[in-house]
This record gives C-alpha cells, sequence and structure tokens, in this order.
C-alpha cells in the first residue's frame, strides 16, 4: 500500500501508528468549514487537514498554513533554464561551431535573448508543475482517506475536516466531540 | 425568476456582473459539466466528429502525398516561396492566442468570468498549436531532417543558428505548446478526480484516477496548487506576447519591402487575441447548446468577448493604416508600391476582403443588441476568422509575388493539395475537440464553483442556508456571518 511509504517519511516515524488513520468529519458549507478549522487550529492540532472541493478562499488562514514556498523553485528552475538556454546559443557560436552568418559577431548577445527567454520560462513552467506535485506528494493513487465513501463527494460538493491519529492530541472520542461540537454532520473513524 | 436571460445580464441590485445563472449548487455544476462526459455520446456529437474525422483523414492523404512527392504538389514556386502553408502556421498560431489570454491574462486581472470558458479555451490554444506545428514541419520539404530545427549534437557537427528568427520561432511555439499543456493539465487535475469519484465503471475509474494522481482536494494541496496555477499564469503571459512577436519577426527581421517593418510584433498580437476569441465563440456558441451550458456560459461571456473582439479589431485597423501611412512617410519607392500594389494590385480582391472581415465587421459589436445576439456573433466570428486566414495571406503573399525585378513577377494560385492542407488542419482541430468535450469536463468546475455566492467562507452557515427554502434567481453577495454562528 502507499501508506507504507507515507509511514516512512520520517517525520511520521517518529509517532507510533495506532490502528487507525485518523478522524473525517463533514461539514455543510465553506463557511461552517471555516469556523471548524479555525477552532481546530486553535485546540493546536498539528496533523490534520481539510478537503474542499474548490480552493476555498482565506482557509490557509484559518488553518495556520504558511504561503506555499513553490515560487522559490520556480524562480530558481527558470534561472536555470535561461542561464542554460543562454549558455548553449554562446556556447555554440562561439567555440562549437563560430560562423559569420549575416555579418553578425560570434557573440551577437541580443539576438541570444528570444531563445533564452524561452527556455528560462520552458524551466520555470517544469519547475513550477513538478514543485507542486512534489510539495503535494502526488501522484498517491493509494490513501487511507479514500476508503470512506461520503469523501468521494469531496471534489463535488462536500467539505471535511480530516484529523490523523498521530496528532499528540488526538484522542478518538474527545476529537469526535470535537467535531461534532463544531457542526460536523457525518464523522467517520478510518482504519489505517 | 421571470426575468429573462437578458435582463439577468446587467443587475443594478447585484453589484457585480451575474456570471453563472440560475443560482445553482455547487452539485447541479458538476451534474450539468461531468454529466455529458458520462452519458452516451448524444447523436449531434457525430455530427460533428464524423465530418472533422474525415477532414483528418484528407489531411493524412495530403501530407502522405506530399512527402512521398514533395512540396512541388503545393502552388507555391518562386517568387512565392512561402504561400499558404505559412499563412496556415501563423493563422493556427493566432488562434491559440485568445486561449492563453483568458486562462493566463484575465486570471491574473482576476476577471472572474473567464472562469466558465477558460478550460475549453485552452483546449483550443492546445489543438490550435498542434495544426500550427504541423505546417513547418511539413513545409520544410525533406521532412526527414526535420530534427536539424533542433539543437541535437550530430555526426556533422552542426548546429542550428541561434541568431536567426526562424530558430527562435521553434523555440517560441514548441515551449508555447508545452506551457499551455502543463497549464491545462495542471488545470484538469482536480476536475479528472471528480470524474474518478463520479466514475460507475472500473476502467473510467482507472482512467481518469490515473491522471488525477490521487489528488484529495486537501487545503494543503491546493495552497501549493493555487500558487503553482498563479506562477503558470503569470510565466504564460510574457510568452504568449513572445510567441506571436516571435512569429512576427520570422518576417520582420527579413528586409523586404512589406514586412521589413516595427509594427508587426503588437500588431501580430492584437490580431491574434481577435482571430482567438472568433474561434473561441464559434465553439462556445456551439458547446453551450448541445451541452445544455447556458446558465454556465451566458450571454454575459459573449458580451464581454465581442467587446475584446471590437477592441482588437480596430487595432488591427489602426496598424493597417499605420502601415500605410509609413510606407508613405518612408519615401522609399519600394515600400509604397507594396502597399498600393496590396490594395490595387492583382491580390486586391484579398486585400478588400481582409479589410471588410477585420476592420469593418467588428464595429457592429458598438451595439450591445449585436453583442448579445447569437446569431450575428456566430456568423461574425466565423467572419472574422475568414478575415483573419486573409490578413496573413495577404501579408505574406502580396509581399512576394511582385519581386524587386518585374521580370520575376508571379501570381500565385493554390493546387488541389493547398486546399486539401487547409481543410485537413481543421479537420485535425475538430476531431481534437470533439474528443476533448466527449471525454473531458470542458468547464472548469472547482474554478466556476468559486465564483458562486456560496462559494464565500464568509456567507452562510449550513443552519441559515436550510432556514432559507426559497431561493431567489439573482444570487446575493452573502451576509457576514456573526461570530459563533456555527
Amino acid at each position: 500500500m502507499a501508506f507504507e511509504s507515507l509511514r516512512a517519511m520520517p517525520l511520521v516515524n517518529q509517532l507510533p501508528p495506532g490502528p487507525h488513520y485518523g478522524i473525517l468529519a463533514q461539514f455543510a458549507t465553506p463557511a461552517d468549514l471555516y469556523h471548524a478549522c479555525e477552532r481546530v487550529r486553535d485546540a493546536g492540532f498539528t496533523r490534520w487537514d481539510a478537503h474542499t472541493p474548490f480552493p476555498v478562499h482565506g482557509l490557509e488562514g484559518a488553518m495556520g498554513i504558511r504561503r506555499s514556498k513553490l515560487p522559490w523553485i520556480v524562480l530558481v528552475a527558470g534561472l536555470t533554464g535561461a542561464a542554460l538556454g543562454f549558455g548553449l546559443q554562446w556556447w555554440v557560436h562561439d567555440s562549437a561551431q563560430p560562423l559569420v552568418i549575416s555579418g553578425k559577431p560570434y557573440f551577437a548577445w541580443p539576438a541570444y535573448i528570444p531563445i533564452t527567454f524561452e527556455v528560462g520560462v520552458l524551466f520555470a513552467a517544469f519547475g513550477a508543475v513538478f514543485g507542486m506535485l512534489g510539495l503535494n506528494r502526488l501522484p498517491m493513487h493509494h490513501h487511507p482517506l479514500f476508503q470512506s465513501k461520503v469523501f468521494e463527494r469531496v471534489t463535488d460538493d462536500a467539505f471535511f475536516i480530516s484529523i490523523e491519529s498521530w496528532d499528540p492530541r488526538f484522542d478518538a472520542s474527545a476529537t469526535r466531540k470535537l467535531l461534532e461540537s463544531l457542526g460536523a454532520r457525518n464523522v467517520e473513524l478510518l482504519e489505517s | 425568476m421571470a426575468q429573462t436571460e437578458a435582463e439577468l445580464l446587467d443587475n443594478p441590485v447585484a453589484g457585480s456582473p451575474t456570471l453563472i445563472l440560475r443560482s445553482p449548487d455547487f452539485h447541479s455544476i458538476t451534474e450539468a459539466v461531468a454529466g455529458p462526459v458520462e452519458r452516451p455520446a448524444p447523436i449531434g456529437w457525430w455530427f460533428y466528429f464524423i465530418p472533422a474525422l474525415a477532414l483528418l483523414g484528407l489531411l493524412g492523404v495530403a501530407v502522405s502525398w506530399l512527402f512521398w512527392e514533395g512540396i512541388g504538389i503545393w502552388g507555391l514556386n518562386v517568387p512565392v516561396g512561402w504561400a499558404w502553408d505559412i499563412t496556415n502556421f501563423v493563422f493556427w498560431v493566432g488562434i491559440g492566442h485568445a486561449g492563453t489570454l483568458i486562462s493566463a491574462i484575465l486570471f491574473l486581472f482576476r476577471q472572474k468570468w473567464r472562469t466558465s470558458i477558460n478550460r475549453a479555451a485552452e483546449a483550443m490554444t492546445i489543438f490550435a498549436v498542434m495544426c500550427a506545428l504541423l505546417f513547418p514541419g511539413i513545409h520544410v520539404g525533406r521532412v526527414w531532417v526535420a530534427y536539424w530545427m533542433f539543437p541535437l549534437p550530430n555526426q556533422m557537427s552542426m548546429w542550428p543558428n541561434f541568431r536567426s528568427p526562424l530558430l527562435w520561432d521553434v523555440f517560441a511555439v514548441s515551449v508555447y505548446g508545452t506551457v499551455s499543456v502543463l497549464f491545462w493539465y495542471v488545470g484538469l487535475i482536480p476536475d479528472l478526480a471528480t470524474l474518478r469519484d463520479r466514475a460507475k465503471t472500473p476502467i473510467r475509474r482507472f482512467a481518469y484516477g490515473f491522471f488525477a494522481l490521487g489528488w484529495r482536494g486537501s487545503v494543503r494541496q491546493w495552497n501549493h496548487y493555487e500558487s503553482a496555477y498563479l506562477v503558470l499564469a503569470a510565466l504564460a503571459t510574457p510568452l504568449v506576447l513572445s510567441v506571436h512577436s516571435v512569429v512576427s519577426m520570422d518576417f520582420a527581421v527579413s528586409v523586404l519591402p512589406g514586412w521589413h517593418t516595427t509594427i508587426f510584433p503588437p500588431y501580430f498580437v492584437a490580431g491574434a487575441i481577435f482571430s482567438g476569441f472568433a474561434m473561441v465563440l464559434t465553439l462556445m456558441v456551439i458547446c453551450r447548446t448541445a451541452f445544455r451550458l447556458e446558465h454556465i456560459i451566458t450571454l454575459k461571456h459573449f458580451d464581454y468577448m465581442a467587446k475584446i473582439m471590437l477592441v482588437t479589431g480596430t487595432m488591427v485597423g489602426f496598424a493597417y493604416a499605420t502601415e500605410f501611412f509609413t510606407s508613405w512617410y518612408s519615401g522609399n519607392p519600394y515600400e509604397g508600391f507594396t502597399f498600393m500594389n496590396r490594395a490595387r494590385g492583382p491580390y486586391a480582391w484579398a486585400y478588400w476582403t481582409m479589410i471588410s472581415c477585420n476592420v469593418i465587421s467588428p464595429q457592429v459589436f458598438w451595439w450591445k443588441k449585436a453583442r448579445t445576439s447569437i446569431p450575428i456573433l456566430f456568423v461574425l466570428s466565423i467572419v472574422i476568422n475568414i478575415g483573419m486566414w486573409f490578413e496573413r495571406f495577404v501579408i505574406i503573399v502580396t509581399s512576394l509575388h511582385r519581386d524587386f525585378l518585374p521580370s520575376a513577377w508571379g501570381y500565385f494560385t493554390p493546387t488541389i493539395w493547398d486546399v486539401s492542407c487547409l481543410l485537413g488542419s481543421f479537420g485535425l482541430f475538430f476531431t481534437m475537440f470533439c474528443l476533448f468535450v466527449r471525454y473531458l469536463p470542458m468547464v472548469a468546475t472547482s474554478e466556476v464553483k468559486t465564483v458562486l455566492p456560496e462559494a464565500n467562507p464568509h456567507g452562510q452557515t449550513g443552519t441559515e442556508r436550510e432556514v432559507r427554502h426559497h431561493r431567489s434567481a439573482l444570487p446575493n453577495r452573502g451576509e457576514p456571518t456573526p461570530e459563533g454562528a456555527s
């Protein structure tokens, strides 16, 4: 199971895995979810997540998630691409195959700019896509959350909070009570 | 509920334009978009798909014959060394640009109306770029050495000339195609997950699930996802402007009267957006009716697109006038001759077709009645695309056909294989588009849901929603919830 690889992650490894993956609770609207997230965050939970069919504005703040570091990956990838693109042209026309074409100098740097730009954009775009997938640990086709039948609606119109059992504050009955007091509808304990 | 669609368009009460009509909930949007993908193809789909496939077959025949016999089967010859091949190339690259404008530039400008049409427009971009890449690939004569265009180490120790705009073009268009596919795929991931979760058969579950990559809609994932989407939009914006600028430099950097002009990059970009919006409109008029998406792709969207077409069409007209002015003001007799020859020479019919389709016809969009009339929009979108094809034809062929020496003058006439390649490229485009609307969600549901009032986390809570049984036709902006109401 792909879950084995999740358990192999260093952070997770420090905590004893319980018999359960955690608790999944459904909320009716983005507003309910938003308020619940604020409370779960304030209760001091760390290993938890919210699940929505679309990005809900401001929910990262309510969950206390920091901004994505992805733009830095993109910046590095883009600059690498631009440098490689420029370097390739320079090397080809200056040392690999020095030919005078239409009277241009070997190091005709203004003529190198379009391709430098294009290769930079190409690398940056790959950096954005693969960086995003890497940070999100995707692809991951198996996950304990997919056991839940109601969770199938997460890509349609349902809103969830999941709290993992290895969160230090996790307690199967107390956490369930907390979520129910926040307006949760279907509260489920998921097997790991 | 008695209001008509037109009355709903401009509603001073709602404050912001009503983008999605009938105030649907999240589930009904999923249903409206995923439903057509899950049901068997309607008869009407075959009505488009079979002719498109037949034209694609024609392309196969035309290209095979071209490879077998050589480019002599086309009508081009000295002095017209570039004709329909490059015309088609520039035409198709231009079509693609509106898709990127809608998906990237309007995203950066926070134009929420784009959400209903961006997915289909991006798909259109990808298919248009495929058609565009076909032509430079097949026009080189010896196609089996087309890989010489790329900087690959080879036994001859030869490298391409990076100082040439033609090579910039190879890079610009292939990077554009790649980035468009990446951008489109990233946008598709959450919607593929929707199809995965709704799948009734194991094959569908596997196929959509495979490409959905195990998406769980987690906020921690959305956080990186939205960052990636924003970054890709920010990258695609300068990229799309660079692509048609580079395409225009294929001409502008040469020293040929009619091509050698600095107005080309902005003029080409405006023309590209103009023709691309016309193509989006053609496709959307058909799709919204065929798949009953009138409440998601509304007349308001068409109204906005018509305004953009009016602006870009007028910009293109201004560029035509500027070219004439510059040719006169330069005092260069060759420049002057080229432009007078365009308007009054043997290709005057093509020139005036271009002017009437591109400059005169979009002026109808000054009137709101025209901007919100489906028949007028549909006819004009096709007229504009004919005009924009002629624009490229006029630029390319009229500048070439009367060379500096009158003894070298000629007149280009297309052969049946020129026509087959052009029609065939439409076959490729429409085949791909038909397959797209059949197997993938043609509206970005996860984005459309964000523009619904219910999506606002500071709006109504579940308890309040249950109290409110009756929903009016116009969605209101949600009231802020008092603390602790949940």
